[in-house]
């Protein structure tokens, strides 16, 4: 199949930039040519990513699968036989009907042809991304369109394949992140929520694949006290889906964002990390003894990751929760994601003090309880 | 052990250590403990007074706290605390506060506070310039107080002159004016001391608050002064390093040298060699006034009594100069990085409100903070040595007339003792007989060194009497950093007396491990090696030259806001201060762990 597919695209790819690419592929963007604004067309992830690429940050090359192409392998399902009616047309206590809905939908999903100007321009656009290696491994990542807090409760939302290759595994996995909207989870949650069927769209990050020696999250704002001057990082050893699946328990720091000063270090037992399955995906397995408790990070790129955390927060004037890795062969950092922080934003209420008509008033909360003079 | 049942021994438990009793009773009546103190919290003021007072040390306790309180309960007015109560039992001082708690009294207070302190913040500038002469014209007096003589016979210009007044009256005259100047002086040392304290207070808490990781060094950096009066008596030692290689007679400074054997030898090289000892001299007055401790004890001599600890400085400081390095602080990079540091906290802030608040705090904080870091070396430092060396000189005197074997004797005489055995030598000298102190002084002075060294032996508990809920008393939680907490972890430490980590304030972040030079005192200071960590009892400033061949510091006493914190973060040194028990647990060339982010110093080997 990938050599019918190198054919058919022969005339795509001897275009000589993404640029031209872009402009020429309906169904792709660039992430340096994306920003938070193109949400509506790339879904949240993308648009994220590509405000990160463009602000100049590391973020592994990529493109995004527009929801555009989303609506155009629907409306060929449609043509066959209802999608969205059918959900619409479901009672959200019906688990039944809603369990045998989601089995047929995804069915036919998964077994669809794909209208072919999406093959060509995914074709085109994967080959662009890992040009003279084609097996090299992606990751595949769905990308929803909805607001960030309801984007966690689509749970199904969240799909994400990793060591993912070829271009015939990447189109099956853009497939799965399609279908799992269908999920009965995702089918679920938006009926009980009226959310319009019309409006459910997604889009589908294909992004290389970091090979992560180490990688975590960082915190720009302490998830415990919610300090703004801190950064805290967590980390462990391989594929950040150990740390982000709670399996291990990983290496956490604080560092202060301003001066660098680290005021806590806990290392912890890392005894599993994630890495790359032979027959794609990850696997899980044991780290030697003698690095288990050894810190997955040094002090040097302790300090690169505070500095990116800063950089990234100014870009988007907000704090924000973000996952990161590092290389294994280059030692790079990159940025996989970043997500405002809600959680301190939401608690944020009196300030901590105003301005005093008579700024000497403000010892009065040292020396007594203020009174008016 | 829970709150409810939580309290230290009651002052009265709190026993004379046999055989010191007479030594005991030489303090005061009014500082000797009584049953009714009991019901009272006390703590001992071991970040001033660590060692044993001897009797004449006292007077630093009275002077001080009879000016503070005189600050807080009724000259400022402070709403919420009065004055500091003290007791001295076996040497050691314990202190308590007298908080007003009283809603209705508080406001009363904060009617006249606001009236006289917000006075002083609104006039900061005019007053503490005209602080710094009245401090100089009281430093000039006490320069200008005449050499103690007791000639034969009354000199005939005095007698031709019709003065009237014989010269044994005039010792009077000396002593009293001595006395009374050293009390005037801590008046001085408190005019600001507290509201200078409470405004940075002010700020300090805002940050907590607004950065509740924030640590202690951070905010002292964003207030601390660049050119404050402190660093330079270090900058003068750099100078020095500097002409010696200029003038040529850099080769004269090699360590282990004492001054004595420098100077002699720089002498001998003619006219570069006295070009640097003039440049000296110029130094030595006045920023080689400064003391090697906290200036609370008559043996914390100064630089210009010991030149030891400024000549320690030189070899390294000229290496540095030879191997190309440059010796002077970069002021305006260390202002640029100071304004941008308080740039950067101010972006984090949550709303602009916040930021005008913080604006406003960090203002005052820096109007009243050259007062905070700069009052030290006119009142602790240069007045503090010139007092014990005047009453040094009454020493000499009345050792010279049999009172006592040396002159260092006199300071076990209580401040009314030495007034009573001058009066004695003044009645000698005027009727003819021998003075009477030389029967009687020996035997005491003789008994009080052997109490002092006697009560250095024994340990003392941080904290007598029911443990107060919470201590709102400003000045306490200010001056001496004594919290809630503090107390709750000086109630643990007896139970975890076997650990092998020391915690105090996290000085100046960094981590080291290397071989302890445990030094008890300034003598020692030439034992300190290149990669030492040095662990001494109180780190001051003025202990800076030797800063540059340290790898880390730890004291038993200072907080995180101490000049000698300040210094180490400077220095990019790992530093914990105020571990309380650093020279009593750490043996000297015992390899330690510093950690100046965390305040612990792990023992290693």
């Amino acid at each position: 199949m990938g050599s019918a597919f190198v054919s058919m695209v022969a005339a795509v790819s001897s275009r000589s930039s993404p640029e031209h690419c872009v402009s020429a592929l309906t169904y792709i963007a660039w992430f340096d040519a994306i920003g938070l604004g193109d949400r509506p067309q790339v879904g949240g992830k993308a648009a994220s990513l590509g405000e990160l690429t463009r602000a100049g940050i590391r973020v592994p090359p990529g493109y995004v699968v527009r929801t555009a192409a989303f609506e155009r392998f629907l409306a060929a399902l449609e043509r066959v036989a209802p999608v969205r009616a059918a959900v619409a047309a479901l009672r959200c206590d019906d688990l039944e009907a809603i369990t045998a809905c989601s089995r047929a939908l995804r069915r036919r999903m998964q077994e669809a042809a794909l209208p072919q100007e999406l093959t060509l321009d995914l074709a085109a656009a994967h080959e662009r991304l890992l040009g003279a290696h084609p097996d090299q491994p992606v990751a595949v990542r769905s990308s929803a369109t909805c607001e960030d807090a309801a984007e966690a409760s689509f749970a199904g939302l969240q799909d994400t394949y990793l060591w993912v290759r070829g271009l015939a595994a990447t189109l099956e996995r853009v497939r799965s992140c399609w279908a799992s909207l269908y999920s009965v989870e995702s089918i679920s949650y938006r009926l009980q929520h009226g959310f319009p069927e019309e409006q459910v769209a997604m889009a589908v990050v294909v992004q290389s694949m970091v090979d992560a020696r180490t990688s975590g999250v960082m915190f720009t704002r302490s998830p415990t006290t919610g300090d703004r001057s801190v950064v805290t990082v967590e980390g462990a050893w391989g594929v950040g889906s150990a740390v982000v699946g709670g399996e291990v328990t990983p290496d956490r720091w604080v560092l202060g964002k301003i001066t660098g000063e680290i005021s806590v270090r806990d290392i912890s037992d890392k005894h599993i990390q994630h890495v790359a399955a032979a027959a794609g995906g990850v696997e899980a397995v044991a780290v030697e003894d003698e690095r288990r408790r050894v810190p997955c990070l040094s002090d040097e790129e302790l300090q690169e990751l505070r500095a990116l955390a800063r950089r990234i927060e100014r870009h988007y004037g907000r704090a924000q929760d973000i996952e990161w890795a590092i290389d294994r062969a280059s030692g790079a950092i990159l940025l996989l994601q970043s997500r405002p922080e809600t959680v301190w934003a939401a608690k944020d209420a009196a300030p901590v003090a105003t301005p005093q008509q008579d700024p000497l008033m403000h010892v009065m909360s040292i020396f007594g309880k203020p009174q008016c003079r | 052990m829970t709150r409810e049942t939580a309290a230290f021994p009651a002052p009265s438990s709190l026993k004379v250590v046999p055989g010191t009793e007479a030594a005991q009773a030489a303090y005061p009546y009014y500082m000797q403990f009584t049953a009714a103190d009991d019901q009272r919290f006390w703590f001992y003021n071991s970040m001033h007074f660590p060692e044993p007072m001897s009797a004449f040390d006292m007077v630093t306790a009275e002077a001080a706290y009879c000016a503070l309180g005189s600050s807080t309960t009724r000259v400022h007015c402070i709403p919420t605390t009065l004055g500091i109560d003290y007791r001295i039992i076996n040497g050691r001082v314990y202190i308590g506060g007298n908080a007003v708690t009283d809603p209705a009294e508080i406001a009363r207070r904060t009617g006249e506070f606001q009236q006289r302190a917000f006075y002083y913040y609104a006039n900061w500038e005019r007053l503490y310039a005209q602080w710094r002469e009245k401090m100089l014209a009281l430093i000039r007096a006490a320069q200008a107080l005449p050499k103690l003589e007791l000639p034969e016979f009354e000199p005939l210009e005095h007698v031709h002159a019709g003065r009237g007044v014989a010269s044994n009256h005039q010792l009077l005259d000396i002593y009293q004016k001595t006395l009374e100047g050293y009390f005037r002086m801590w008046h001085h040392h408190f005019e600001f001391l507290l509201l200078g304290y409470g405004a940075y207070m002010t700020f300090f808490a805002f940050c907590k608050k607004a950065f509740p990781e924030i640590s202690d060094q951070t905010i002292a950096r964003m207030v601390a002064g660049i050119e404050a009066e402190i660093f330079r008596p270090d900058e003068e030692v750099r100078r020095l390093a500097r002409r010696a290689v200029e003038l040529g007679v850099d080769a004269e400074f090699q360590e282990g040298r004492t001054p004595q054997v420098i100077m002699a030898a720089l002498e001998k090289r003619g006219a570069a060699g006295r070009s640097w000892l003039e440049e000296l001299a110029t130094s030595r007055d006045p920023w080689f006034n400064i003391n090697v401790g906290d200036g609370f004890y008559h043996y914390h001599r100064s630089w210009n009594d010991d030149l030891s600890m400024p000549f320690a400085g030189l070899p390294g400081y000229i290496a540095s100069i030879k191997a190309g390095e440059s010796l002077e602080r970069p002021i305006g990079a260390l202002q640029s990085q100071r304004r941008q540091l308080i740039q950067d906290y101010r972006e984090l802030l949550g709303s602009e409100e916040e930021r005008q608040a913080y604006d406003q705090m960090i203002g005052l904080a820096h109007r009243v903070f050259p007062y905070v870091e700069g009052h030290k070396f006119y009142c602790e430092h240069w007045y503090t040595n010139l007092f014990f060396n005047k009453i040094r000189e009454f020493g000499a005197l009345l050792a010279r007339h049999g009172f006592f074997a040396r002159e260092e004797d006199v300071f076990h005489l209580t401040h009314f003792e030495l007034e009573a055995a001058i009066i004695d030598l003044m009645t000698s000298w005027s009727n003819g007989s021998p003075p009477r102190g030389p029967a009687h002084w020996p035997d005491i002075v003789a008994a009080r060194r052997a109490a002092i060294a006697e009560w250095a032996r024994h340990s003392t508990p941080p904290a007598l009497g029911p443990v107060p809920e919470v201590i709102d008393d400003p000045a306490i939680v200010m001056l001496w950093g004594i919290t809630r907490e503090s107390l709750d972890a000086w109630l643990r430490a007896g139970t975890d007396a076997g650990s092998r980590e020391l915690r105090g304030f996290a000085a100046s972040s960094g981590v080291v491990e290397g071989p302890a030079c445990v030094v008890r005192s300034v003598e020692e200071i030439g034992r300190v090696r290149t990669g030492d960590i040095l662990v001494c009892q109180i780190t001051n400033p003025t202990w800076a030259p030797i800063f540059q061949k340290i790898a880390g510091a730890v004291s038993d006493i200072g907080g995180s806001m101490s000049h000698a914190a300040i210094v180490a973060r400077e220095f990019g040194l790992p530093a914990v201060v105020g571990t309380g028990t650093a020279t009593s647990r750490i043996r000297d060339g015992q390899r330690i762990r510093v950690d100046g982010g965390r305040g612990i110093v792990t023992l290693l080997s």
